[in-house]
């Protein structure tokens, strides 16, 4: 099985939480989702994410909830050799506990959706701000927009769907919430996500390396830094 | 030293865009034409990661300030170095004061235009291109306006033949209604076979919402049979996704660099050109190919490109 560099046209299902799926000619997507979130499996895939950057022809290797897509040069190395190494990557992976900073980031709660969100779940507004601000996030991958991290942990209670229709523009500073997750918006844009507050917490800058404030394996606590009724 | 006559928000500097930060959240940007930005350079002996002006608002004008080799390539436009005529794909030796003057194109969307030693802005996460949608790099991290004097880095190649010499189109681009090259991607068996065969029979229309981040289709509506929630995860530009509504968005420089919806397939890098140079109310076909052609693909612009660049030196003064 491991000297196997088959490729399927589309999504190829070694176990039910383990697809590989082609993105093209130059990428590679392995989904290991099994139901919800989980964050062993997100603390391996980080560690094979962390083995496989920088191994040659591979040019992005890309975090999701649960999933890593492996982007590489196709005229540098052959897609069959990026499958070897994640399907044996992922085999070995183990869950290193990553030396991920905390942050404390100060939210001022309140802002055009708070009532309605806490009305909508049956809580009131301070049992929103004290469940939000008391639980301890994990940034489990950072994406979609430049520095957005997605967050695991928010307390299920605040779990709930997307605004039917989404804001065009959420921003820039936007502490949100949406199905399961919770995040920060690094810049103003469309988000079907549930505003809680507003922080000045930055965490995008182009000119650093890395660019995003914030990291994997990262932990975030939100701070109540003010209530704007 | 060029001056920019002409505002136009859509108008950026582009290289080939940025690699090894999509884990950052940075989109990959760059030419939504690569083979046309990679012509432009090769003519003109620029490195091949040198940065061009993509114009996409019409008409266009710069000024030379002092003489430099120009190319211009991609869509097809009536092009003017100083009155005279310029044949598509072309590269000249413009003197100083000369005016380059791009009309509406009549075909296709977008024009690169390269000057010897590439448009000198500020390296930003590897590359040069503009990130219109984030607002950072290229030039002032917006699109070009009246006024604006970008700087050229140092000639390195010799001067261009009296009448300048041109580039043979890439491989596939003489024939424009060819379809759009796919590989089926992770959701691909999650859709019905109805909505497969739609997709690869049908005349899709570019709608309005057109840009460099991502194209979105009119047609039928694409069923999806398995209705599971995705979690988030990485996406690539050419990614065909199919929200709710049915009607597929493809993914293209500007993609955001993670996404939630059904991704039906991919079309392949070597054809995301022809969305670069799409227009609102052009059709588009796809085709479902394997990877073996697109990585073929892949290798034959790379073989005219090679080529392009050695016929290019030949005419180059040393």
């Amino acid at each position: 099985m491991a000297a196997d560099n088959r490729l399927t046209g589309q999504g190829e299902r070694l176990a039910d939480d383990f697809i590989l799926s082609e993105a093209g000619a130059g990428a590679l997507l392995l989904d290991v989702a099994a139901g919800a979130f989980d964050e062993d499996r997100q603390a391996r895939l980080l560690a094979l994410a962390d083995s496989l950057s920088g191994t040659l022809g591979v040019e992005d290797v890309v975090p999701g909830m649960n999933n890593l897509m492996v982007a590489f040069h196709p005229l540098a190395v052959e897609a069959g050799e990026i499958r070897r190494r994640l399907v044996d990557g992922w085999r070995t992976a183990v869950a290193t506990a990553r030396a991920g900073r905390e942050h404390r980031i100060d939210v001022v709660y309140g802002g055009p959706d708070l009532a309605d969100f806490a009305a909508g779940l049956g809580l009131a507004a301070d049992e929103v701000i004290g469940r939000h601000s008391g639980a301890v996030y994990l940034v489990a991958a950072i994406g979609a927009m430049p520095g957005f991290p997605y967050l695991s942990g928010l307390d299920p209670a605040l779990s709930a769907p997307r605004r039917a229709v989404p804001r065009a523009g959420v921003p820039k500073g936007a502490v949100i919430v949406g199905g399961g997750q919770a995040g920060i918006m690094p810049i103003t844009a469309p988000s079907g996500w549930h505003i809680l507050g507003h922080t000045d917490f930055a965490l995008f800058d182009p000119r650093r390396v890395p660019p995003a404030t914030l990291a994997p394996g990262d932990v975030v606590r939100f701070v109540v830094a003010g209530v704007a009724r | 030293m060029i001056e920019i006559l002409s505002s136009g928000a859509l108008n950026s500097v582009q290289d080939r865009g940025r690699r090894g930060s999509l884990a950052s959240g940075v989109s990959r940007s760059g030419a939504m034409d690569l083979p046309a930005l990679d012509a432009a350079n090769a003519l003109i002996g620029n490195d091949a990661g040198a940065a061009a002006i993509e114009v996409a608002a019409f008409p266009f004008r710069l000024r030379f300030q002092a003489g430099a080799a120009v190319a211009v390539t991609g869509a097809l436009a009536e092009t003017r170095l100083s009155g005279r005529r310029l044949p598509p794909w072309w590269a000249v030796e413009a003197r100083a004061g000369d005016e380059l003057t791009i009309a509406p194109p009549t075909a296709g969307a977008r024009i690169y235009v390269a000057v010897n030693g590439g448009i000198d802005v500020p390296l930003l996460l590897g590359a040069r291109a503009t990130e219109l949608k984030s607002g950072y790099g290229g030039h002032e991290g917006r699109g070009l306006r009246r006024g604006d004097l970008l700087l050229l880095g140092p000639r390195v190649h010799g001067r261009l033949p009296e009448g300048g010499i041109g580039a043979p189109p890439p491989p596939g681009r003489v024939d424009a209604d060819r379809p759009l090259r796919l590989l089926p991607a992770a959701e691909w068996p999650e859709f019905s076979d109805e909505a497969r065969r739609l997709l690869v029979t049908t005349d899709w229309q570019v709608t309005a919402e057109a840009d460099r981040q991502g194209c979105r289709l009119d047609g039928p509506d694409l069923i999806r049979e398995r209705r599971r929630e995705l979690m988030s995860h990485g996406i690539v530009p050419g990614t065909v996704q199919v929200p709710p509504s049915g009607r597929p968005i493809v993914q293209l420089a500007e993609a955001n660099t993670c996404g939630g919806y059904p991704k039906i397939g991919t079309v392949i890098e070597a054809d995301l050109w022809r969305l670069g140079q799409a227009m609102p109310g052009d059709v588009v076909r796809f085709a479902v190919v394997d990877r073996n052609e697109a990585v073929a693909a892949l290798r034959e612009v790379a073989g005219w490109l090679e080529r392009l660049r050695s016929a290019a030196a030949l005419y180059r003064a040393s």
